[in-house]
């Protein structure tokens, strides 16, 4: 096996988390489709971080996984919100932009 | 006439005299009299001021600081008048500096006062027969609640009329030219709470406006070619700077200046509508000056018109028209004021056909413009009379015998009627005929001009003997027609106050004497030659004792036939239906009949078209932008469906998209 | 930091196989070693397959205990690629700290709701698929097209333990990123706080309150009475009757009268005049159960005292509100 292997694992991981973002209507799912994105993400630093014998990569993925956890935060915080005042968690719910 | 100046020279201080440097003509001056000269502006703008901006409070004693500033007005044109007449004859156009009124990059304009005999004529007239007027005004308006009102708008109408006839150039002549309108519209709409008057002076109001697009069209024109508007620089050799088809252009516009404002034909229905004002102001605007401003224009312009024939022999006829014009309807007339209204527009064609004969005519125009001044004022204020001692009835079939009851008025309308007849030696014998002969005088070897317009002068002077006499004999002779108790009330005719007589007594002295002694040894054709140009006389078509004859001829005929029409047959007091001629001049030759259907009615059609243009195409355009653009944004908006996740997915599309593109452009 | 570092430590001395394949894997510079490729190639199916659970799973909890699955795996391979600190922080920080918030929330919001995989948008079930797969595709194609360098390896930048040598660059290249993320974690904690605050806006009810009020209203002040105080018979379902003999209809308990299983007051009367006079020994030996299994709730008599059961909606009206979850959850 080669480190593409790592890179190519990242993708479906992406690939499937994208997707869960698109199918899932449960926002608290749809919101774990993002983490599972972000994750990915963090392989693919930490192989090019191999890859290229620099720390760097980790470093941003160590930021990548601080600033997941402030949106995480956040992000949990609204959906408590709205499903206080719609006793709802699904996020087609709230779709009061249209018109 | 040397005591006199004398004078003069003892009421200027010493000091201010030693200054008074007499430059040649034509060039600036300052101090001595001439530094008051501004005075004649100065008082009766002053004056209109305090009366409109005290209001109420000076009601009482209004009226005469009204009179006192005109009175003073004339006071100091007489004594410039004096002090001109004191110069040599080739020192006495003047030009007083003011003050830069316009410094725009290469056009630069003074404003100044030309004093010269044509301006000062005119101060004289508009003064001495204004502070007539004025005091005229006191006792006729005595009974009106806005006497005070009045006053102050007469006032006005002096200022700018003074303006007008003092400017130093074309551009503060248009003010005055618009300040005498405005003060006309004021004076037309005085009683405005009566619809048909304020529609009277809207209606001259609008006419005046064609009339000075064409002044302003005119400065225009001289703007482009000459770079100035002063008379120094446009009217010294106009040929050398312009064309003769530029300056037939402005000859023209300046014509339709003056056609507006003298109310000649085609511009001339505003002035029987314009009776609608009270009686001393027809007097003063709409029969002694204000109306006059067009020939005033013409001569004043005369450099132009003579390097432009063409222009020329318009002026001349529109004077020709317009003279037959007002004759004819004023035949018709049975409305006393407009009957006189008509003859001051026949009269005005007089002038204006004489300023149209070039220098030759020009002395006789503002010869004719002086002495029609006073008889016709005389005689508007003879008809306010009648009007005051006949419950304002201004029917004239419902007059008739007042010579008994108000004999002063009588009197000094006979002199004004005598006067404008041209019987010698009433002052329209030396002016009219003067005019009828120069229009036999042929022009440029035409002899064809000399024949139609000395025949149209003419016969002009017989029509005009008929219908003065016409309304003379309605009013003064033959039986009574008065209003009784039958009709609803019965007339007791009186002599009016002395107030209103003594104007009328000072202007019949005028309508019989000035004539004679204004022309005597050619004294005012010289008094006015520094303006005007000295011009030979050019040899009549017929003998100058044969024209006289003819002229007295005519009157004569024209005299008698209305003698035994109106004098010795009885008048009936309902009209009678008349010839097709007779009620056709009652509604002044369909001249409103044809500006509705010539400019009123394709005007309403015209704005109705352009209305409908704009909603159909400036709205629909506009509101046709704002439908598609809503249309857009509602079918954009299908789009905006709400949901995070479609958002998402656009999202996510657009990047594989993207990724696409880059993987297949790189590779 | 070296409380960190001393977990990872611990990390590893926990799992010895992953410790022992650890220096080859750093070590091998290039291609990674035949332990590296086992352990990958047992890790990365059951992450794929975990993952899908994200996209299949009805029950946010399993989606979420996937994903802990998922996470936890990244974490081994973070390890095996010799980013130990990341390992750990993934370890410590995703599945202990995140996806815990994660369940917190599914339990506040209810652990029952469950996502019906019906879709409602028309047409977005496709386009998801379409976009998923088609970015799967586009991804590999960019990660198949891609050069890339000889791997290093990170031999040389782990000279002094990974986490020191993380430690150098965090605080020195970017040390300000730092000090910017550690404001951006206050805020977001703050934003949290904001947004899940609710003002009050009524007066809080204390005991007090809810005494006065119901003083004021004049209702019953003492404890409501027991049902079923009967000389000779005792039940849940019989009303307690007042000193005039008139049962007391608010001495049964509330869900009994709802569901209509209260017993009629004028039938145990009639019951108790029976037993007086000496009849139906038979019926009086039974028990309260076996009688509610023969006698189903009696209607009122007509003769007897009214008590029937109070109106059904007021009865309901009366729920408390945090019912239709619990119904949702059925």
């Amino acid at each position: 096996m080669t480190l593409t292997h790592y890179l190519v694992l990242s993708g479906i991981l992406f690939s499937v988390g994208a997707a869960t973002v698109l199918l899932r209507r449960n926002a608290i799912i749809a919101f774990m489709g993002v983490e599972l994105m972000l994750n990915a993400t963090n392989l693919s630093l930490v192989t090019f971080s191999r890859m290229h014998g620099e720390l760097t990569g980790q470093v941003l993925a160590f930021f990548v996984m601080v600033v997941a956890a402030a949106e995480v935060v956040v992000g949990l915080a609204i959906i408590v919100a709205i499903f206080r005042t719609r006793r709802s968690a699904s996020i087609d719910d709230v779709n009061l932009l249209k018109s | 006439m040397h005591t006199l100046t004398s004078v003069v020279d003892g009421l200027v201080p010493a000091a201010t005299l030693a200054t008074d440097t007499l430059s040649p003509a034509g060039e600036t001056v300052s101090g001595g009299i001439f530094s008051v000269a501004p005075l004649l502006v100065g008082l009766p703008l002053a004056s209109a001021a305090i009366l409109l901006l005290l209001g109420r409070r000076a009601d009482t004693w209004g009226h005469w600081l009204g009179v006192l500033a005109s009175a003073g007005a004339f006071v100091v044109g007489l004594l410039t008048f004096l002090r001109i007449l004191d110069r040599p004859a080739d020192e006495r156009v003047l030009d007083v500096h003011l003050g830069t009124w316009i410094d725009a990059g290469a056009f630069h304009l003074d404003a100044g006062m030309r004093l010269d005999p044509l301006s000062l004529t005119f101060v004289l007239l508009v003064t001495f027969v204004g502070t007539l007027i004025h005091v005229y005004s006191v006792a006729y308006m005595e009974h009106d609640a806005d006497r005070r009102r009045f006053f102050a708008y007469l006032n006005l109408f002096v200022a700018a009329m003074l303006v007008l006839v003092l400017a130093n150039s074309f551009l503060l002549l248009f003010v005055g030219w618009e300040g005498v309108g405005l003060a006309s519209y004021l004076l037309i709409g005085f009683w405005n709470h009566h619809m048909p008057y304020a529609v009277a002076a809207k209606k001259a109001f609008v006419a005046n406006r064609v009339g000075d697009l064409g002044l302003l069209i005119a400065m225009g024109l001289m703007f482009a070619h000459f770079g100035a508007l002063d008379f120094a620089t446009v009217l010294d050799d106009p040929a050398a700077h312009a064309s003769e088809g530029t300056l037939t252009a402005i000859g023209l516009m300046l014509l339709l200046a003056a056609c507006g404002k003298s109310a000649q034909f085609p511009l001339q229905s505003w002035l029987g509508d314009a009776m609608a004002g009270p009686t001393p102001v027809s007097a003063l605007i709409h029969a002694a000056t204000m109306v006059t401003a067009g020939v005033y224009l013409i001569v004043r312009s005369g450099a132009v018109f003579e390097a432009a024939p063409d222009a020329q022999l318009v002026v001349v006829i529109i004077g020709a028209i317009t003279l037959l014009f007002g004759a004819i309807v004023g035949c018709a007339k049975d409305d006393i004021k407009k009957a006189l209204a008509a003859s001051t527009m026949s009269q005005i064609g007089y002038m204006v056909l004489a300023a149209g004969l070039g220098p030759v005519g020009y002395a006789f125009a503002i010869f004719h413009l002086v002495t029609h001044g006073f008889f016709k004022a005389g005689m508007f204020l003879g008809a306010g009379s009648v009007m005051h001692g006949m419950d304002d009835q201004v029917d004239m079939r419902r007059f008739g015998g007042l010579a008994r009851y108000m004999k002063i008025t009588w009197i000094t309308f006979m002199m004004g009627w005598l006067a404008i007849l041209g019987i010698p030696p009433f002052a329209g014998f030396f002016s009219k005929d003067k005019i009828i002969e120069a229009a036999f005088i042929p022009t440029d070897g035409a002899q064809w001009r000399a024949w139609v317009f000395g025949t149209v002068a003419l016969l002009g002077a017989g029509i005009t003997a008929f219908y003065m006499s016409r309304l003379f004999f309605m009013t003064f002779e033959g039986e009574r027609r008065w209003t009784t108790k039958r009709d609803g009330s019965e007339q007791h005719p009186h002599e009016s106050p002395a107030l209103m007589t003594w104007p009328m007594i000072i202007l019949a002295v005028g309508s019989v004497g000035l004539g004679l002694v204004l022309s005597l040894g050619g004294r005012f054709v010289g008094w006015l030659e520094p303006v005007t140009g000295h011009a030979e006389h050019g040899e009549p078509v017929l003998p100058e004792w044969l024209l006289i004859a003819l002229t007295l001829a005519v009157v004569v005929v024209g005299l008698v036939v209305a003698w035994r029409r109106y004098a010795v047959s009885t008048v009936p007091v309902v009209p009678p239906l008349g010839t097709a001629l007779t009620r056709a001049a009652r509604v002044d030759l369909y001249q409103d009949a044809v500006n509705d259907a010539v400019l009123v009615e394709p005007g309403q059609h015209l704005t109705r078209s352009l209305v409908y243009a704009d909603h159909a195409v400036v709205d629909g355009g506009v509101k046709g932008l704002a439908h598609s653009t809503v249309g857009l944004g509602s079918l954009l908006r299908r789009a905006q469906t709400g949901y995070v996740r479609t958002y998402a997915a656009t999202m996510l599309g657009g990047l594989v998209v993207l990724l696409v593109v880059v993987l297949v452009v790189q590779s | 930091m070296s409380a960190l570092v001393g977990a990872a430590e611990v990390v590893a001395g926990n799992l010895p196989g992953v410790a022992g394949l650890l220096p080859q894997a750093v070590d091998s510079a290039g291609d990674a070693s035949t332990a590296e490729a086992v352990l990958f190639w047992v890790l990365a199916p059951i992450m794929v397959i975990a993952s899908f659970g994200l996209l299949f799973a009805r029950k946010a909890v399993h989606a979420a205990l996937s994903v802990i699955l998922v996470m936890v795996s990244l974490a081994f391979l973070y390890v095996t690629q010799g980013a130990v600190f990341l390992g750990v922080v993934q370890v410590v920080v995703y599945t202990g700290a995140i996806m815990m918030l994660f369940l917190f929330v599914l339990m506040l919001v209810g652990v029952s709701s469950a996502d019906s995989l019906v879709e409602t948008i028309r047409g977005q079930r496709w386009i998801g698929w379409l976009a998923g797969i088609g970015l799967l595709v586009v991804l590999a194609g960019v990660i198949g097209t891609a050069a890339y360098p000889t791997p290093v390896g990170l031999g040389a930048a782990n000279e002094d333990t990974n986490p020191t040598g993380i430690a150098r660059v965090i605080f020195g290249e970017y040390v300000f990123a730092m000090e910017v993320v550690g404001a951006l974690l206050v805020t977001a904690a703050l934003g949290a706080l904001v947004f899940t605050h609710r003002r009050r806006l009524t007066p809080r009810l204390g005991q007090r309150e809810r005494a006065d009020a119901r003083v004021r209203a004049g209702q019953h002040l003492a404890p409501l009475p027991a049902p079923g105080v009967y000389a000779k018979h005792n039940a849940m379902d019989v009303p307690a009757l007042d000193p005039y003999g008139r049962p007391i209809e608010s001495s049964v308990p509330r869900v009994l009268r709802v569901r209509g299983q209260e017993a009629d007051a004028a039938e145990y009367a009639a019951r108790i005049d029976r037993v007086i006079a000496g009849k139906a020994a038979v019926e009086s030996g039974r028990t309260a159960l076996d009688e509610q299994q023969d006698n189903p709730p009696p209607v009122a008599d007509p003769a007897g005292a009214p008590v029937g059961a109070p109106h059904i909606g007021d009865a309901v009206a009366g729920v408390d509100a945090s019912a239709p979850d619990s119904e949702e959850g059925k």
